[in-house]
């Protein structure tokens, strides 16, 4: 099984958004493959792709870092493998 | 990206605003390599055969939870019919087996265990006996344990004395567990056509053609299908249907990736998913507020038998496409207490025993978490079982009860069991009597499976 996870962030747009994700991401080795965000009236929407083979540090942690991250930027962020979505949405 | 933005969204929806979660994983254990005629022997051997089976249990179903991020409610267990395991003890010390397995439950973190149970369906052997006199006790001495009797199938008709024993444990186990208004009787359900291989509490045990060990997944999801049916308003109710079933196919897949991973980490077989939708006592995540937003003034006025047949059909058939292996109970749950939506449609003088009844020919399971009257007789609860039993045996189908005869308490007024069992306001039933009825014993003859009108 591949240790792929989908990161995703919802909130209120807000400048640096982006960078301070990926900066995190970066941080820690996670590789982001793909990358894809709407704006929807005012409230940004982030979806990532990240490779998380060589990361430094594990699932858990990664997670409880992003969820800290959200709570300080006022953003909804989740943490989940990409195979929940891969089964809800592909036969 | 290979899922695209939107479904991503949709899943996350799901998960944050809809409630959807996995509501059980239940490790289904055999027992019967633990036979012993020397009570203590026995219960050495349960415990330790719970124990160190299930002793990863909780950290693996933690594991997966927080890997997916999808919510897993409860981790349970279910073992072999005890009535069976402990027939060699000639009926010795039942109390202090049900003991054992409250601390073999405690010891490895499950909130519940089921598999106190006896199937009697044509008849008692002396276990099947000893064990049902005992029910009361044990589940008044237990916090974890649940219990569950088989007395009719379609293949055997309905043992009667069973149905008329059942209505003296009930209220005995009522009155045992008084002071929680009667909560002992939450714990234990009458069947028709058991199935072997469900994992909802409180009727799961481990049935006697399973493997040595599965994983069986409860799914459920009411929430996220009541939003699905908000969002495409106006629907004619095969359009609707469609859309029932595409939001179960949905749900039932996670259900699948849950149950594959449980099983490969806990090296037992992958059993079944059942694809029910079971409400809990939380706002939103009701059946009776899916079938109401399909257009019903109050879940229990006319049309809600059709409505509910409409989502047990949609639920089994988006469902079955998802999984490899379905089974378990299989359908929409009505659990009173459990589900707000009813409840309130009670209160509002919107939704009769009767209803229920009729509802339970068309869904999963019966009349379930329904609180009574408590000085309902016990010849009265035996009638309502039998009623019930007569709708799974001629249909083919699971039916069951779970009934609490709420000591002092009277129609209007409210029980409450706690947490997940939620609360409920006590139903009206019948004034007259059925005494000589169930007083007559015997068997109700099974039925024949051609002209079937």
């Amino acid at each position: 099984m591949s240790s792929k996870i989908i990161v995703t962030v919802l909130g209120k747009d807000q400048s640096g958004i982006v960078a301070k994700v990926s900066g995190a991401l970066a941080n820690n080795s996670c590789n982001i493959e793909d990358i894809s965000q709407t704006l929807m009236d005012d409230i940004f929407s982030m979806i990532m792709l990240v490779a998380i083979d060589e990361a430094k540090i594990k699932i858990d942690e990664l997670k409880n870092l992003l969820l800290k991250l959200g709570e300080k930027l006022n953003l909804k962020i989740t943490v989940q493998h990409e195979d929940v979505f891969r089964f809800m949405h592909r036969v | 990206m290979l899922i695209n933005h939107n479904e991503i969204l949709e899943t996350v929806n799901m998960l944050r605003q809809e409630k959807l979660d996995i509501r059980t994983v239940t490790l289904s254990l055999n027992l019967r390599d633990c036979q012993d005629s020397r009570p203590a022997k026995l219960q050495r051997n349960i415990y330790s055969k719970i124990t160190n089976t299930a002793k990863n249990l909780i950290a693996v179903v933690d594991e997966l939870e927080s890997k997916y991020g999808v919510p897993i409610i409860n981790k349970r267990i279910a073992v072999s019919p005890i009535s069976a395991i402990a027939e060699g003890c000639k009926g010795k010390d039942l109390r202090s087996i049900a003991i054992t397995l409250d601390e073999a439950a405690d010891k490895v973190g499950v909130d519940f265990l089921g598999g106190y149970s006896a199937l009697v369906q044509k008849g008692f052997t002396s276990g099947d006996v000893s064990l049902i006199d005992s029910i009361p006790d044990a589940l008044s001495v237990t916090e974890r344990v649940c219990s569950s009797v088989n007395v009719a199938s379609t293949k055997a008709g309905i043992n009667m004395d069973a149905v008329k024993k059942m209505g003296g444990v009930i209220k005995e186990t009522a009155e045992m567990t008084r002071d929680q208004d009667g909560v002992g009787c939450a714990k234990l359900v009458v069947f028709c056509n058991a199935p072997e291989d469900n994992p909802f509490m409180a009727g799961a045990y481990h049935g006697i053609g399973e493997a040595e060990a599965a994983v069986n997944i409860g799914i459920s999801g009411p929430g996220v299908i009541r939003s699905a049916i908000e969002n495409s308003p106006g629907l004619d109710f095969t359009s609707l249907s469609e859309i029932i079933k595409k939001t179960s196919f949905k749900i039932t897949r996670v259900g699948e990736l849950i149950g594959r991973e449980a099983a490969k980490r806990l090296g037992v077989t992958m059993g079944i998913i059942d694809l029910s939708l079971a409400p809990t006592p939380t706002a939103g995540d009701s059946v009776a507020l899916i079938l109401e937003k399909m257009g019903l003034e109050y879940c229990g006025c006319h049309g809600t038998t059709a409505a509910l047949a409409l989502l047990n059909e949609a639920v089994k058939k988006g469902g079955l496409f998802a999984t490899s292996s379905t089974g378990g109970l299989s359908g929409s749950f009505i659990p009173v207490s459990e589900d707000l939506g009813m409840v309130k449609a009670i209160k509002a003088g919107a939704l009769s025993i009767d209803k229920l009844e009729a509802m339970t020919s068309v869904c999963s399971v019966g009349l379930d978490m329904i609180a009574v009257p408590g000085d309902t007789t016990a010849e009265t609860i035996s009638a309502i079982i039998a009623d019930e039993m007569s709708i799974g045996m001629i249909n083919d189908k699971t039916t069951a009860t779970r009934l609490i005869p709420v000591p002092g308490k009277k129609v209007g007024e409210v029980a409450n069991f706690g947490g997940l069992l939620g609360g409920a306001p006590i139903i009206k039933l019948s004034d007259h009597s059925s005494k000589d009825f169930i007083d007559r014993g015997g068997r109700i003859p099974a039925p024949i499976r051609s002209l079937t009108n």
